[in-house]
């Protein structure tokens, strides 16, 4: 169905939702490249007018991809719980913006919404929203998730310590880990990418990491983020899998190119629950996104990169997830090219992925070749922080020696807590009180390696082989 | 390999007693702490690192240098379609095509050549100035058997415009050296592109890659011509690059175990 707005004498037509979507969107270099932003930002706020106008129940009616072509459309169609969007179904997109900064939409309100709403109303509301309205809305949201740790409770911010080493060398991987543990970084998960993928790798690096976690009697959950098929593969083996990893895409074409499916994704999810790891919940999945993954793998049906992001979030949410975040500034300036996009994207994603009900976390994170800086990701933590993100992922040092880009620091998550006053996970938090390595008033403390709190830490094998 | 990469020889840590954890790892552990924050040595060894980074990305490619450094090997020039580096980052799309006046340059030239080689600045003309003329001169000494066009110097390039310019050569195979993505460690590393009947279109898959030449522990350049020339032969008897080639190579010669950026 064509959207028109007239805007000062000039009458601008949409040929459809996805065009209308599409020109909606803040400038970003990803739309861009695909021949989809506005043209002009007369008509980019066109097409805001045009989707502030449209019946959110449209939404129903006109899927972004065709039901037939796509099994992330007929997902999103299957699963839409009508009784939970009873509330809202009245409202246009722009009403659903007033109604979800009212004081009425507090966090019963929007958590008992959640099911009710698809992507595509998500992504469209988000276009009308400022940074401002993104953070207040997501701060109303309340996920809570848990496995050995129990994630997203209020005036809590959780972190994934991300020991990642150029050759995966154990020894390398434990150093950042208790560098990270110093800094009581690690209680949404201690998470490696490898670099090598495969089974072999994989159950090297997790048998360590559950020695660490078991050694030193950490509540935390640990993940090597190998794909899908070697989880299955490694849990019948019967390695030691917390979480099961996989990246996903907001549509079936893109997930494939990610060597995923619907169908592959429930088997690992099955396969994760049977083996009853977590103590304090049974949240076994952990997913991760990034704007502009449906356009790279060509399979982003000529809709905007952010739209598509959302349909991310309904793959994930189909399988209880224990986290997922965006990877908001590592796929280059092709798609967000520089700290402004960055900073607008990051959230958006977790605005949409909370009105959803995920557990949304996010790697604030830029490549060199971005137009980017060390002052854009402490504004995009801060304003993150402040929205109530579930988790941040740090580094040693903000560099990632594998991966060859820049995340957060260990240090960034210390300036946070003591600036905002968030807290770790609290069965995390007891343990770093057990340890001692907390004053009385929650402060981490700066421990020498030879204090004994710290020495004890040290007598792991794969510290000192 | 005991100091963080672009550590000073006057680093104030000398009794550090991270020394022997650091050993283990590139990674910036054990930074110490002022309040919360970084001690400012870290935070400005970081700057330096991001700012030699974003120099590799932006730094222009110096062509006549370049190309007095290949002598006596005959080069032609050629730009794609991005007009200028923000262009370039912004449209993927154009690096991989070339204009309108490099094409038909190329269409006019000799055709018929075993190997094309294309020297491309890619995300780091750093890399290619450091290393690109060295690793094509040690590849020819090794493929002295086989036809090879002029070398190719290419501006504001991405991998696949080798398939542009390999096709209009009619060249068998195409070699493009380009400058990667730098990261804080390693700004100056370059990888080599191997594509089989190059043709415009060709997919990722369809290539072998040999990534990480560079001085701070990466391939050297004997050990990457070795690769290349390797590669080439066999992709020549074979007729084709990629995935099947990829596979009969690593069993017949394991790849050099890779070593950390940053050592000595």
């Amino acid at each position: 169905m064509p959207l028109k707005a007239d805007l000062g004498g000039e009458r601008h037509v949409f040929d459809d939702l996805k065009q209308a979507l599409a020109c909606a969107s803040p400038r970003r270099s990803g739309d861009e490249l695909a021949g989809l932003a506005a043209e002009t930002d007369a008509r980019r706020v066109a097409a805001r007018y045009a989707l502030a106008d449209l019946p959110l129940k449209h939404f129903l009616d006109e899927a972004v991809i065709p039901y037939e072509d796509d099994e992330v459309t007929r997902l999103i169609v299957d699963t839409h719980d009508a009784e939970a969007f009873a509330p809202v179904s009245h409202l246009t997109v722009g009403g659903f913006r007033d109604w979800l900064l009212s004081h009425e939409a507090d966090s019963a309100a929007l958590a008992a919404l959640a099911p009710g709403l698809t992507p595509e109303m998500v992504a469209a509301v988000s276009k009308l929203m400022r940074n401002q309205d993104l953070i207040a809305v997501a701060r109303k949201c309340r996920v809570v998730t848990a496995f050995r740790t129990t994630l997203g409770l209020e005036g809590r911010l959780a972190t994934r310590l991300q020991p990642n080493h150029p050759t995966d060398d154990p020894r390398g991987v434990a150093v950042s880990v208790l560098d990270g543990l110093l800094y009581g970084v690690g209680d949404a998960v201690i998470g490696i990418n490898p670099a090598t993928d495969n089974v072999p790798n994989a159950i090297a690096l997790m048998r360590m990491l559950d020695e660490l976690r078991l050694h030193y009697d950490i509540p935390a959950q640990t993940c090597v983020l190998t794909h899908v098929t070697n989880a299955i593969e490694i849990m019948q083996r019967g390695a030691p899998v917390d979480l099961v990893f996989q990246s996903v895409a907001g549509s079936e074409g893109a997930n494939r190119s990610f060597g995923v499916d619907l169908g592959v994704l429930k088997e690992a999810h099955q396969a994760g629950l049977a083996l009853k790891r977590g103590t304090v919940g049974q949240n076994v999945m952990y997913f991760e996104t990034g704007q502009g993954s449906a356009l790279s793998a060509d399979a982003h049906h000529g809709v905007d990169q952010q739209t598509m992001e959302v349909r991310a979030y309904a793959v994930a949410r189909a399988y209880d997830p224990l986290i997922v975040n965006t990877v908001v500034g590592f796929i280059g300036p092709e798609y967000l090219y520089d700290g402004k996009q960055i900073v607008r994207a990051g959230l958006e994603d977790h605005f949409c992925g909370k009105l959803l009900g995920l557990p949304m976390g996010c790697d604030v994170c830029y490549t060199n070749h971005a137009e980017a800086d060390q002052d854009d990701m402490d504004n995009l933590m801060t304003l993150l922080t402040v929205a109530g993100c579930t988790f941040l992922i740090a580094v040693p040092g903000s560099d990632d020696i594998m991966l060859n880009y820049q995340s957060l620091s260990f240090h960034d998550v210390l300036h946070l807590r003591s600036t905002l006053g968030v807290r770790p996970a609290p069965e995390f938090e007891a343990w770093l009180a057990r340890m001692d390595m907390t004053t009385p008033d929650g402060r981490i403390r700066e421990l020498g390696l030879k204090d004994p709190r710290v020495s004890r830490l040290l007598d792991h094998p794969s510290l000192v082989a | 390999m005991d100091d963080l990469p672009n550590s000073r020889p006057t680093d104030p840590r000398p009794q550090d007693p991270w020394k022997a954890l650091r050993a283990a790892t590139a990674a910036r552990v054990g930074l110490g702490r002022s309040g919360d924050a970084m001690p400012l040595s870290a935070v400005l060894e970081f700057q330096q690192a991001h700012a030699m980074a974003r120099d590799a990305v932006h730094a222009p490619l110096d062509i006549d240098a370049l190309e007095a450094a290949l002598k006596p090997l005959e080069c032609l020039r050629v730009t794609s379609e991005a007009a200028g580096r923000a262009e370039y980052l912004r449209r993927p799309d154009l690096g991989r095509k070339l204009d309108r006046e490099s094409a038909s340059a190329l269409d006019a030239a000799e055709t018929g050549a075993d190997v094309a080689f294309v020297i491309a600045d890619g995300l780091s003309a750093t890399a290619v100035q450091m290393h690109a003329a060295n690793l094509v001169h040690a590849c020819m000494e090794r493929i002295s058997g086989l036809k090879v066009a002029p070398v190719v110097l290419a501006s504001q390039a991405r991998v696949a415009l080798g398939d542009d310019v390999g096709e209009r050569l009619g060249a068998k195979l195409v070699a493009v050296l380009i400058g990667e993505r730098p990261g804080l460690s390693v700004a100056e590393s370059l990888g080599v592109y191997l594509t089989f009947g190059p043709k415009r279109g060709r997919r990722d898959h369809e290539r072998n890659c040999i990534s990480n030449v560079h001085g701070k522990g990466g391939l050297t350049y004997a050990q990457a011509a070795d690769k290349l020339a390797w590669l080439a032969t066999s992709a020549l008897r074979l007729g084709l690059t990629g995935v099947k080639l990829k596979d009969d190579v690593d069993a017949l010669a394991a790849p050099p175990k890779e070593a950390l950026p940053g050592g000595g």
